[in-house]
């Protein structure tokens, strides 16, 4: 105080009072555009190399499995006589036939089943299933355990411990060993509700899909819910949101426009890194028996279906195998990059 | 510290006590009962055997006589297979996942965090690098593709080890590489990472200041204070174990209790299915009150709530 007291001058000058010249407004202009939190964190994202890659691969799984079956000539559930068990590339008698007489064949790239389906497609449409049953079921445990974790951690109090035990209560039920009982348990009652009129699209999406989601609703929410929680107890002892609520804003809004967007980069990594995991439960589950129903492929249902075939057709194995690690390790890999370019820790 | 052990131990028994409920519920919404699927059934013996069961009897009463039994260790007989108890199912199959999970467990440990350390240790050279690209794919690669990769090339192209079965010793070594494949390369990360920020702690720098040996100051001062984290996800370890022990039982056909467990569900034995859910449940969940309070003892850092 003392030191603000000799710099300051202590008459006032009529000059003072003058509107800035240009050569002093100069002084206030920026040295470099300011750079905003998104595009530092990209900026920093390109520059990961990994991380990159690990996107375009997922760009490019993406496009074969939403894009390429649609024009594919063959269909995922579609059986072909005659074209059962063929290698990689090979056509069946009927095909070669048709080809003699100068018709064009779409080759199988990757064989077909024991049934005749042509098994790229499958494989493409098990990518399809496992990456849309990882993106919705992150966004259901986005949803539930963010809305969660803040309203615990607003509040505080009794209200943040009673949640918080519930939290803790689900974090050590054995979530496996549930899942795998629910998508048992679920199937009837869901398989009742499907007869239901208005209730159809039960059916189209399938009974196990849905038990899935349900199971990751019920459970997967709650290390979301932690994270969540954690920061908003940080953030909301920040100088603006005491402003905000002096100047007479809402619980509501002080979540929604205050907490929520400060911790949108944690936010999104985490989510990004629950994708593989929903993706590898799913494939679980499927693999055992207990996945998406029959004809609709996932890529854990495939691998499971070559086991059977392994010492004759052992390329039934490889695609789905490959596919599946592939695109776990991508997401996990540009998770990673994402951390590492939105965390402010991280930071240079 | 006893209040802390009473409040882990009592929060167990309630996990356990809300996983039980909430399987007797789950089974209660399995249509048509466990009698349904036997053909040659008349109404009187229906009626008869809903009676040996207890099963004509409201819900509540079911509920109360099956937690009843079920804490005397009693969970019933299986449904499918004529006259065997469950508990008589669990002990003769649990060993065998035991064993497997067991081998698998300890050689995780023993495999991940040495490779965790060396990474630390000989950081951004070749070495790290090779054990982190290992341990970035083995925590992408689900153990269903393990499994079937293993088998292909070991059991049916070069023939070297049986692909199913339990006999001689061969029989273990892919059920083991399959399980511990995922935790050992999770270990190793962990490991290297709790290892570097040992590492950089101005308690090393003291220990070779005072001029201490390498040896010791890796021994005595880094190893044992990295190794901390790492006890924390044993518990995770054994579930996971468990849980992976359903994929590799059932690919190898190991009669195991995983194998079981998803038979069961295959099969709608119910009596089964629930047995085994609580006694997984409650092992699980009592290693897991065993590993945070033994963490808690090696770590006099933690403060106890």
């Amino acid at each position: 105080m003392s030191e603000n007291l000799i710099n300051t001058p202590t008459a006032v000058t009529p000059d003072d009072f003058l509107p800035a010249s240009a050569e002093e407004k100069q002084s206030l202009e920026f040295m470099r555009p300011s750079v905003s939190f998104w595009k530092d964190g990209f900026n920093r994202l390109r520059k990961n190399k990994v991380a990159m890659v690990s996107f375009w691969v997922i760009v490019v799984v993406m496009f074969f499995a939403f894009a390429v079956p649609s024009f594919y000539p063959y269909k995922y559930a579609q059986q072909i006589r005659g074209s059962e068990r063929l290698a990689p590339m090979q056509y069946s008698v009927t095909e070669k036939a048709a080809m003699a007489n100068g018709e064009k064949v779409f080759p199988h790239i990757l064989g077909t089943d024991k049934l005749g389906r042509d098994y790229a497609i499958r494989v493409m449409m098990g990518s399809r299933v496992s990456i849309v049953v990882g993106l919705v079921a992150t966004v259901i445990v986005l949803i539930i355990g963010s809305i969660y974790g803040s309203i615990a951690a607003y509040f505080g109090g009794w209200t943040d411990l009673i949640m918080m035990r519930i939290v803790d209560i689900i974090y050590t039920v054995p979530d496996i060993l549930l899942i795998v009982l629910m998508s048992f348990a679920l199937k009837a009652p869901l398989a009742a509700l499907a007869t239901q009129p208005g209730f159809k699209w039960v059916n189209t999406l399938g009974v196990n899909l849905i038990s899935i989601f349900i199971v990751f609703a019920l459970l997967y929410w709650v290390s979301m819910a932690r994270i969540v929680r954690g920061q908003i107890l940080q953030l909301k002892e920040q100088e603006y949101v005491t402003a905000a609520r002096a100047l007479g804003a809402s619980n509501r809004r002080i979540i929604k426009k205050h907490l929520l967007t400060n911790m949108i980069g944690t936010l999104i990594v985490t989510t990004t890194l629950q994708i593989p995991s929903a993706i590898f439960t799913e494939s679980f589950l499927s693999f055992l028996g207990l996945g998406v129903a029959v004809p609709m492929p996932s890529l854990g249902s495939l691998a499971s279906d070559a086991i059977s075939g392994l010492q004759t057709y052992p390329y039934l194995l490889f695609a789905p195998s490959i596919l599946i690690s592939l695109i776990i390790l991508s997401f996990n890999l540009l998770g990673d990059g994402l951390r590492d370019a939105f965390d402010p820790k991280l930071k240079n | 510290m006893g209040k802390y052990i009473l409040k882990r131990v009592l929060f167990g028994v309630l996990t356990l006590f809300i996983v039980a409920t909430l399987t007797f519920v789950l089974m209660q919404q399995v249509p048509g009962g466990p009698f349904v699927a036997e053909k040659s059934i008349s109404a009187a013996a229906m009626q008869a055997m809903r009676e040996k069961y207890g099963l004509d009897k409201p819900v509540i009463v079911q509920y109360w006589n099956y937690m009843k039994n079920a804490l005397h260790g009693d969970f019933g007989l299986s449904l499918k297979e004529r006259g065997r108890t469950v508990a008589e199912i669990i002990s003769t199959k649990f060993p065998v996942s035991a064993r497997i999970g067991g081998i698998s467990i300890v050689l995780a440990l023993c495999l991940g965090i040495p490779l965790g350390c060396v990474a630390a240790l000989h950081r951004g050279k070749t070495a790290d690098n090779i054990i982190i690209v290992f341990s970035t794919m083995g925590i992408a690669v689900p153990s269903f593709v393990i499994c079937t990769v293993l088998m292909y090339f070991f059991g049916v192209e070069l023939g070297w080890l049986p692909t199913y079965g339990l006999t001689s010793w061969k029989n273990y070594i892919m059920p083991v590489m399959a399980l511990s494949f995922y935790p050992t390369a999770y270990i190793a990360r962990q490991m290297r990472s709790s290892m570097l920020d040992v590492l950089g702690q101005d308690y090393m720098r003291t220990a070779k200041a005072k001029g201490l040996s390498e040896t010791k100051i890796l021994y005595k001062h880094a190893l044992r204070n990295a190794i901390l984290p790492i006890i924390t996800y044993v518990g995770p370890l054994i579930a996971y174990t468990l849980t992976g022990s359903f994929v590799v039982e059932k690919v190898f056909t190991i009669p195991g209790l995983g194998g079981e467990f998803v038979s069961s569900i295959l099969n709608q034995d119910y009596m089964v299915i629930m047995g085994t859910t609580i006694f997984l449940a409650a092992l699980i969940i009592f290693m897991n009150v065993v590993v945070d309070i033994g963490y808690t003892i090696a770590d006099p850092r933690i403060k106890l709530r």
